[in-house]
């Protein structure tokens, strides 16, 4: 068992907060929403100031956020179809790069381990792989129309370039380049969730990922490499994902974020009942049919759904969250 | 508005009766709980897209397909499109949404759906509604909130 206590409460935003993310350096945390701004938060003693607004980027609802690896670049996704880079280096946060291409609403963005691959899926159903040049130029690599369905969410393996998506067509799709033609193709399909499926995390070795969905459950899904000991059969010598562990029974609406702590090992949810729930691996659990334990629930941690959840990447137990109520808070747990 | 429509002749039904004001309600010291029939009033005279009439006279909602529990914040409201194959389907229950949010506190959990059984396309545009970023999307177009706001200009 463990405690989360709230350390700050950050209001600004007016309207629907969609996301937080964390620079990797962990002293700065970025927010956007509805009211078409990115806000950045950071650090003074124990508390969270306000630091900087971003309100001339997009002309509708900005979805989400995210650092590059080396923390000078923002990437934000935009209802307005658009992403926009912005870079820091200069001290202040300028727009160097707008990247249009998408028929409709871009509802995530990710950046690769290494920054030099960037992807964003929309609406209208694909997943664009977007090669970061020099002089900051962004060229769009790959077009992947493998979803039927709107596409939620994109995240990028911790090691290597594989890219993972989630989609309102109930499925996860992993995709890769083929460096034989350079083509970006669907390497695996996860199917098990009944409905959209919202979000998803790595864990910090890439071997497992933990998605979270519209059916109110959270999975667990393990890479089987070709020739693995558990005789997993590798069709076409490719890698195979199953899942592993089903958390059903924990979540009363919607979760609509996951995030797996690389630090700690700890997986925190976001869900529409207005909780965050934290779960945590049972020690000597069988790797093939992991057990996983619900170690912290705050009923009510904000006051309406709750969006978006992420852990800190340098300060282990640190976690921000983003609701329909307008807020960002900063939680620390206790183990 | 569509020129041709599609339910040429609705069956009309009777409007339920003015609620009355009891004395009790009019006590503000006494806490008066959300319940159906305070939802239903909140709805009723919703425009229908097609039709000069209201969703009550068309039948598309009934004060008894409206749940409401106060303790959990939910508010569930099924709605009946006219004709099985009805094309304004996802466009009623839009309206009924955002009616419901701009009138109800936002602590409710506001969930419309089909009535089971009577649209086609019940499962793909229950889960349509039930997706708040395609339906927040969907309040972004300047056209379709138009034509929401026509739906939902009702007299107070």
């Amino acid at each position: 068992m463990g405690q989360l206590e709230l350390v700050d409460t950050l209001s600004g935003h007016s309207g629907r907060v969609w996301d937080v993310s964390w620079h990797p350096s962990g002293t700065l945390l970025s927010s956007c929403g509805e009211d078409k701004t990115i806000r950045l938060w950071g650090r003074e003693g124990t508390r969270w100031a306000l630091k900087t607004i971003l309100t001339d980027g997009h002309q509708r609802t900005v979805r989400e956020s995210a650092w590059s690896p080396c923390g000078n670049y923002l990437a934000s996704a935009s209802f307005d179809a658009t992403t926009a880079i912005w870079d820091r280096k200069s001290g202040q946060l300028e727009c160097i790069a707008t990247l249009e291409g998408h028929e409709n609403e871009v509802k995530s963005v990710s950046w690769s381990r290494s920054g030099q691959l960037l992807a964003t899926c929309s609406r209208d159903k694909s997943v664009w792989v977007w090669e970061v040049g020099e002089d900051d130029e962004y060229e769009c690599a790959a077009v992947i129309n493998a979803h039927t369905q709107d596409v939620k969410k994109v995240s990028w393996h911790p090691h290597v370039d594989l890219l993972a998506s989630a989609s309102y067509d109930n499925t996860i799709k992993l995709f890769r380049e083929d460096p034989a033609d350079n083509d970006w193709s669907c390497v695996a399909t996860l199917a098990s969730h009944e409905s959209t499926v919202w979000s998803l995390s790595f864990d910090r070795s890439g071997s497992r990922l933990v998605s979270c969905s519209d059916d109110k459950t959270i999975k667990i899904w393990k890479e089987y490499l070709p020739g693995n000991s558990e005789g997993v059969v590798t069709p076409g010598n490719e890698s195979v994902w199953k899942c592993v562990c089903t958390l059903a029974g924990y979540h009363g609406r919607t979760i609509y974020d996951v995030c797996w702590c690389h630090q700690t090992d700890l997986i925190a949810t976001a869900c529409g009942d207005d909780a965050i729930r934290i779960f945590k691996e049972a020690t000597g659990s069988d790797p093939n049919e992991p057990i996983f334990d619900l170690v912290e629930t705050v009923h009510c941690a904000h006051s309406q759904d709750v969006n978006s959840i992420q852990w800190n990447p340098t300060t282990p137990g640190v976690l921000a969250s983003a609701s329909d109520d307008g807020l960002v808070k900063i939680w620390n747990f206790k183990a | 508005m569509t020129l041709n429509l599609e339910n040429l002749n609705p069956k009309l039904y009777r409007k339920c009766e003015e609620r009355e004001v009891s004395k009790y309600e009019e006590d503000d010291d006494i806490v008066d709980e959300f319940d159906s029939r305070e939802v239903f009033d909140l709805i009723r005279n919703l425009n229908d897209p097609e039709h000069p009439l209201t969703l009550e006279e068309l039948n598309v909602i009934e004060q008894k397909y409206i749940e409401v529990d106060n303790k959990k914040n939910e508010v569930q409201v099924m709605f009946t499109p006219t004709i099985p194959h009805c094309s304004m389907a996802t466009l009623i229950g839009l309206s009924l949404q955002v009616r419901l949010l701009r009138t109800l506190p936002p602590r409710f959990k506001i969930e419309v759906k089909v009535s089971p059984g009577t649209h086609e396309s019940e499962h793909a545009i229950n889960k349509q509604l039930a997706d708040k970023e395609r339906v927040a999307a969907a309040l972004e177009n300047t056209s379709l909130i138009q034509v929401i706001n026509q739906c939902i200009d009702v007299e107070e």
